[in-house]
């Protein structure tokens, strides 16, 4: 019998002389392949009924990414209509139905689910090294659930689509829209509980479950960031699932609660959606800027600076963004005190934002700075978050935002902070944990291209947009005016460049899971619990509870790290690419 | 070995069977069990919320509206189904105490009257509804009002009022439905003898549960049934 036929016991594999066998090596990992999360079970029903975290967290990838895609496909068109001033490639309605789509697609199955649920479910439980989350079931479950909702909109989208914009507005959505309003809410009314149950989950996984020793400021600034993610979900989406259910009402059965013509306010549907609408925002973004947080500290060697401002600061954000949603509702009949007020804190809002940035700056003062694809996702991140926040500051000053609102500004505004700040982040996170998820590396070079591509791109498509909306140019028109086409022009090559760019990545992520590098256990190499158990890391996380003695970003030298083994007496054992000396 | 002792580690390996593998003790997981359901609470309560907010809205806007479309309502109906919740939120309770104290007779005949008082809500709630039906009180289905008219009461405010109270109570009513699902699951465990003083994190969630269904009401019925009680004409 030769080693290969052996079963090898994951928790007790016998290791070979590294000098002799590099760990990293392919030829390694054939002779010692370790039992993980990935070759545990096979088959498709392993897969779909699964209850670890780490699978589930792959069932969300593969599911935002399709929704991703089709998302993408609906800004190709959108982009190939506004190439020229004229309504010649689709006219007004399909035009209103594709920006519709795109918008919900994007915000809803992508962009809300993306970090949460891949990055977050895969790795809140290492990182504070538990077995799972505090209740697997209901995770999968939860899967499950933006499955339905999802199964919905599609349905609405295929049986003809829905074009009142992802705002929902009524009265048009209630009165006068003659597409699939009620089908697509409800896709969005199912998928706010999986949203909701993923919050509480991971709720209650960071309150309960920390390992011992790991206190709550010895988290990494990544679960911070996601507990805060956490609380908005829990609180916020509730009110949006009520809204729903009250718009589809209102269209069925005519309830008045939202029709002036039966005694209702329109505008309070506003306040409503909004309610939720604006602190979602931060339910996109807040995720990015954890993982912006590990990225700067492994790359650049150092101790977030300021670590408690930075962690407190999520938390700011998710509280103050529950007071600022009436800045959506300036140009409403909304009264001009309220205003004023929502101005006031808006302006707030930005601070916390702004420390963030501050002190991911402060980290990279005299760091050991290495430009891994990462870490050119986060820089990325913190120029493009930091223009898409400056100008949500033109936005917060009423006067100026009269001038801007529903023009192509807000367009570039939140495209700045969504796709500049919270894909750039979903990216850089995909990168950096990609050695873990699936135990290879991706092509490193090939890395660095897209993400140049990715960033030449994505300010080519919106700065120009920026400058239209600044000129006036209103948006959510399939036709425009003769003077903004070079502008357009611009943004749609733009858009071609970035969309380019991110199918490289596209393409060799899939490469890397069959002919990718074996990946060590920490490759990069950085301090966090995740690093210290296997690539991929066995179901069961860890082959025993770890004992945190160490602070957050505590950067050693390299030797001192080692794979929390399972008995004392292997613990100094050779440990896969960590032996490098 | 005394009775006692014997007693002991039956219980022990009960506790042991109930442990997920995911969570280090027992403890660990009563934690986690109780706090998920607190923030269950809290979203269901931002939930809720958000009629309340229109609730609150339209009262304002139309007040004598809303007082005519209250004075349509059965006062004694809505305080009888009062009086049973809240019995019931004490017979809950006192299934939750005898989970605890490990009385398996006793937790079972709480929760089966637990479960009788919730279902005596839901048909005393179904009697209203069939008397709006008769009233031509429901809207959609056939709303007309010649009720009580204060100055300043519009009909299609009043019939907004309506509204508000078959979604508000419509949906304390599904949560109720719930309640009782939930409530047979608990009954049907308690009678295999799953639910010990080492193990009954579950009966306590399904109070907790049941109390929060129980207070939406104590909020809904004053809001709902006594805002017209005394208009005169
Ligand atoms: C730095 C803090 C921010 C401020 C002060 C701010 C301010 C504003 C204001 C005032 C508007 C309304 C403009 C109008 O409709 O007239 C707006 C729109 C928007 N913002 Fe921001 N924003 C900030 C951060 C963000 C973040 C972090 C995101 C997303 C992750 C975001 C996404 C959006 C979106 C999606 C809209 C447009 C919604 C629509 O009408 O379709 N903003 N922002
Ligand atoms: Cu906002």
């Amino acid at each position: 019998m030769s080693a290969a036929d052996t079963p090898i016991d994951p928790l007790n594999p016998v290791m070979p002389d590294p000098s002799a066998l590099p760990a990293d090596s392919p030829e390694w990992r054939v002779k010692f392949p370790h039992v993980n999360y990935i070759n545990a079970h096979y088959g498709i029903k392993s897969w779909l009924l699964t209850k670890d975290h780490k699978r589930i967290a792959l069932l969300y990838l593969a599911s935002v990414t399709v929704f991703f895609a089709l998302g993408g496909a609906y800004a190709i068109a959108i982009r190939l209509e506004l190439l020229t001033p004229p309504g010649d490639f689709v006219q007004a309605h399909t035009y209103n139905k594709l920006f519709t789509q795109h918008g919900i697609i994007m915000i809803f199955f992508f962009l809300i689910p993306s970090i949460p649920a891949v990055l977050g479910n895969f790795l809140v439980p290492l990182m504070i090294g538990a077995k799972d989350l505090a209740f697997p079931r209901i995770n999968l479950l939860s899967w499950y659930i933006y499955i339905a909702g999802a199964l919905f909109t599609i349905w609405a989208l295929l049986n003809g689509g829905i074009d009142t914009g992802w705002t929902f507005y009524v009265p048009y959505s209630t009165s006068f829209s003659n597409t699939y309003v009620v089908v697509a809410g409800l896709g969005i009314f199912i998928t706010g509980f999986s949203s909701i149950l993923t919050g509480l989950n991971f709720i209650v996984t960071i309150h309960t479950m920390r390992a011992p020793g790991m206190t709550w400021f010895r988290l990494p600034l990544f679960i911070w960031s996601t507990y805060a993610t956490s609380l908005i979900m829990v609180l916020g989406t509730p009110v949006i699932a009520i809204t729903i259910l009250l718009v589809a009402l209102e269209r069925l059965a005519h309830i008045g609660i939202f029709d002036p013509r039966l005694g209702g306010d329109p505008v309070l549907f506003q306040h409503m959606f909004w309610f939720y609408s604006h602190p979602a925002v931060y339910i996109m973004v807040l995720p990015s800027m954890g993982v912006v947080s590990e990225i700067v500290a492994t790359f650049s060697r150092k101790n977030i600076f300021g670590y408690s401002f930075v962690a407190f600061s999520s938390l700011a954000i998710a509280i103050f963004g529950f007071l600022v949603w009436g800045h959506h509702m300036f140009t409403s009949s909304q009264s001009v005190y309220a205003s004023m007020i929502f101005s006031f804190v808006s302006f707030a809002v930005a601070i916390p934002s702004a420390v963030k940035v501050f002190n991911w700056t402060a980290t990279l003062y005299k760091g050991s700075i290495s430009y891994d694809t990462p870490m050119l996702y986060a820089l990325g991140f913190i120029g493009l978050f930091t223009m898409g926040g400056l100008t949500g500051l033109f936005l917060a000053a009423l006067g100026m935002d009269v001038h801007l609102t529903d023009t192509y500004f807000i367009v570039a505004h939140f495209h700045y902070i969504m796709v500049g700040g919270a894909l750039m982040g979903y990216m850089g996170g995909l990168h950096y944990w990609w050695p873990k998820i699936t135990g290879r590396l991706y092509p490193e070079g090939w890395g660095r291209f897209s993400a140049l591509v990715i960033f030449v791109g994505f300010n080519l498509t919106f700065f120009p947009l920026f400058l239209a909306g600044y000129m006036g140019m209103p948006r959510r028109y399939h036709a425009y005016a003769e003077e903004f086409q070079v502008l357009n022009v611009m943004s749609t090559a733009g858009a071609s460049i970035l969309g380019f760019g991110l199918l490289i990545p596209g393409i060799y992520f899939l490469w890397s899971m069959r002919y990718g590098k074996f990946a060590a256990p920490n490759p990069w190499p950085a301090t966090g619990l995740e690093w210290r158990t296997l690539s991929p890391p066995p179901t069961e996380n860890f082959a025993s509870t770890p004992i945190v003695t160490w602070e957050a970003y505590e950067f050693r030298p390299i030797e001192e790290m080692e794979v929390i083994g399972p008995a004392p007496e292997q613990s100094s054992r050779p440990v896969p690419g960590l032996t490098t000396t | 070995m005394s009775a006692a002792d014997i007693h002991l580690t039956d219980a022990e390996q009960h506790a042991a069977t109930a442990l997920q593998h995911h969570f280090d003790n027992m403890e660990q997981q009563r934690v986690a069990g109780t706090l998920g359901m607190w923030v269950f609470l809290i979203t269901e309560i931002m939930f809720f919320g958000g009629l309340f907010t229109a609730y609150v809205l339209y009262r304002t806007l139309n007040a004598a509206s809303f007082a005519a479309g209250s004075s349509g309502l059965n006062v004694k109906m809505g305080a009888a189904n009062t009086v049973v919740l809240i019995c019931s939120s004490l017979t809950m309770a006192l299934a939750v105490f005898y989970a605890q104290t490990g009385s398996r007779r006793m937790q079972i005949i709480f929760l089966l009257v637990t479960w009788a008082l919730g279902a005596t809500f839901l048909v005393v709630k179904g009697f209203e509804y069939a008397e709006k039906f008769r009233d031509n009180h429901v809207p959609w289905l056939n709303f007309q009002w010649e009720g009580k008219m204060p100055p300043g009461a519009s009909v299609p405010s009043i019939r907004m009022f309506y509204w508000i109270y078959f979604v508000m109570t419509g949906l304390h009513a599904f949560h109720m439905i719930i309640g009782l699902g939930m409530l047979g699951f608990l009954i049907y465990f308690a009678w295999r003898g799953r639910y010990t003083p080492e193990y009954h994190a579950p009966v306590e969630l399904g109070g907790l549960y049941w109390h929060f269904v129980d207070i939406v009401w104590i909020f809904l019925f004053p809001l709902l049934y006594l805002l017209g009680a005394n208009l005169t004409h």
